[in-house]
């Protein structure tokens, strides 16, 4: 209320148009101050539906076989932990795990390190033709969608023995430098190129140049290509599906996949297998998800 | 083999430049460095990328059954796909799906988007609830959705028709279920863009239209929309191309069945290619394929740009 005394408005109500202002002035600083709570409910409600698969995923892995049926939503009696131990030696989940662990780390380390490296390139030589032929050569990628390589791609890996880890690693890099160039350059155009030509003077080459200088200062965008490509990674089915040839390489998705049909008699070391195939990532989300939220709306606005 | 053609996208463990100083200090030349930084990752991504897609292409016109010899057919495959049953099952399918879904992702996501931008309680962990699908596995989260369907659901709403029985075994609407679970996953993505599109409109818009007396259904269709469509148009060109490519949402679910009702164009052309022997077949199902996906991002760029415009 003591903002409409405040405000000028007030010293003529007589005149209709001072009135509607001071009713405007009234609801911006209400908007800016007071909680809206309608909005809030409503918002809580959509967000129950996202977590309503969690909840449920969650009490079918605690349940045993004999608490299952009904609607399924109700708590499980009784605590049935032995559930994650049939999951982790039905999958071969610590396997799983490292595979899926070491193809992801390698993916981002090997996309941060050459990615930004041909990034960086590209955007302080924008000028020549040459450059600028593999600029767009890089970007019209972007357009392919995977289904055509897919056949092909596995002919290939299969040719120079990359139907392993070590191939998915640098299909990930290779797949991902599209996207991650555009998201590089954008951000590598708006670095001042003095402080470059200043290390040259000083006699570095360029690639101290690049790693001394360029990659430091790329921190936020690293941040941005590495969440997309951790991410990714983690969670990719089709491509570990169509180029892993040895069992013992399995991810931790594909496993899930080929497993699923053992289930069929215990849903509940099915729901056991897929938490701790969903946990890993859902526990760094947890701590991280400031720092990964802010990361990919980074990488959106480019 | 192997090492060789791993150590070729580090360009960083060559040995440096031979003559590095000398050709920096000339104005206008591009020191060899550059040249070293870009010509061995851009040789694997063309040995990885674009050698597939060649391949793919040159194979379509051919009867190569992925072993064997193989003769060229000319156009044979793609008259052959225009007749096939499965093929124009799939597009159907694929294609009623990939709409439906992308609509809805946009229209919720945007709804929740604009809602979590207003001045609401535990903004910031809403927001960090409704981002949680990005980091789950499709495959994942579509088994846990299959096991809802087929054994919750049903005794949930036993007095609803369609639900009585489990859905993912009815022909006519199990599409329906891919849809829940495929809106689900993403819109966490589609969210957290119109957010970061909401955060780039000027406050003072707002309080500007208010005094002029603008209702909240006004700025919306006004300032909001308007001032975001760039990333509308984004989000629908995304999530639709997305959504034609979907492959794990269908494994999990319904591994494209009852029969073949709700089988992608993707997962046609991986068993086809895989296990059926039609790698040249369906090769050239994923050319027509590639075409369809670009033709319509494109078509969709062009048209709702126009609407941009418009404001």
């Amino acid at each position: 209320m003591a903002i409409t005394i405040d405000s000028p408005a007030t010293v003529e109500p007589a005149s209709p148009r001072a009135a509607r202002d001071s009713r405007g002035v009234r609801r911006i600083k209400d908007n800016r101050t007071r909680i809206n709570w309608w909005a809030t409910m409503l918002i809580a409600v959509c967000a129950i539906t996202v977590l309503v698969p969690l909840y449920f995923a969650v009490i079918t892995a605690l349940k045993t076989p004999d608490q299952l049926g009904g609607t399924g939503f109700a708590l499980p009696t009784s605590v049935h932990w032995e559930n994650f131990a049939d999951a982790w030696t039905l999958t071969k989940f610590p396997q799983a795990l490292m595979n899926t662990a070491l193809i992801t780390v390698g993916a981002v380390i090997l996309t941060l390190l050459t990615n930004s490296l041909v990034a960086y390139a590209i955007a302080r030589n924008l000028h020549t033709p040459f450059f600028t032929g593999v600029y767009f050569y890089l970007l019209s990628a972007i357009f392919i969608p995977f289904p055509i390589i897919m056949l092909p791609v596995v002919k290939e890996t299969a040719l120079f023995g990359l139907d392993n880890q070590v191939g998915l690693i640098l299909l990930y890099a290779v797949f991902g430098l599209s996207l991650n160039v555009f998201i590089y350059v954008a951000f590598i155009k708006s670095i001042p190129i003095e402080l470059e030509e200043a290390a040259y003077t000083d006699g570095a080459t360029t690639w101290r140049v690049y790693w001394q200088i360029i990659f430091p200062l790329l921190t936020p965008m690293n941040a941005t290509v590495g969440i997309l490509t951790c991410v990714w990674a983690w969670n990719d089915f089709i491509l570990p599906l169509v180029v892993l040839s040895d069992p013992a390489a399995r991810t931790l998705q594909l496993s899930q996949f080929v497993f699923q049909g053992q289930f069929n008699t215990n849903y509940s070391a099915a729901f056991a297998s897929y938490l701790m195939a969903m946990a890993p990532l859902l526990i760094v989300y947890i701590f991280a998800q400031r720092w990964v939220i802010s990361g990919v709306m980074r990488g959106s606005i480019k | 083999m192997l090492t060789s053609v791993l150590t070729r996208p580090r360009p960083e463990q060559t040995p440096r430049a031979s003559r590095p100083s000398a050709a920096r200090r000339r104005v206008g030349a591009t020191p060899r460095a550059f040249y070293w930084m870009v010509v061995p990752a851009v040789a694997v991504f063309a040995l990885l990328h674009t050698v597939p897609v060649l391949i793919g292409i040159f194979f379509s016109f051919t009867n190569y059954a992925g072993f064997g010899s193989w003769d060229f057919v000319g156009f044979g495959n793609f008259i052959a796909l225009f007749q096939d049953d499965r093929v124009l099952t799939a597009y159907g399918f694929t294609f009623g799906f990939a709409i439906v879904a992308t609509i809805l992702t946009n229209v919720i996501s945007l709804a929740i988007a604009v809602g979590l931008n207003a001045k609401i309680a535990f903004q910031s962990t809403f927001r960090g609830i409704f981002f949680i699908p990005y980091v789950l596995a499709i495959l994942v989260v579509g088994y846990v959705f299959q096991y809802f369907f087929a054994n919750s659901l049903p005794r949930i709403l036993s007095n609803v028709p369609v639900f009585r029985d489990n859905i993912l075994t009815n022909p006519d609407w199990a599409w329906t279920a891919i849809v829940a679970l495929a809106v689900w996953q993403a819109c966490a993505f589609a969210i957290i863009l119109y957010l970061a599109g909401l955060q780039t409109i000027p406050q003072e818009l707002y309080e500007a239209s208010a005094i002029d007396g603008a209702t909240p259904g006004r700025q919306f269709r006004s300032i909001t929309f308007p001032m975001i469509s760039a990333f509308f148009t984004i989000n629908m060109v995304l999530s639709l191309k997305g959504f034609l490519q979907t492959f794990d949402h269908i494994v999990a679910l319904t591994a494209g069945g009852p029969g073949t009702s709700t089988e992608s164009i993707t997962l046609l052309i991986f068993r086809g290619g895989f296990q059926g022997g039609e790698f040249a077949y369906q090769s050239a199902n994923a050319v027509l394929f590639v075409i369809v996906i670009m033709l319509v991002s494109f078509l969709q760029f062009r048209v709702l740009q126009r609407t941009e415009a418009d404001f």
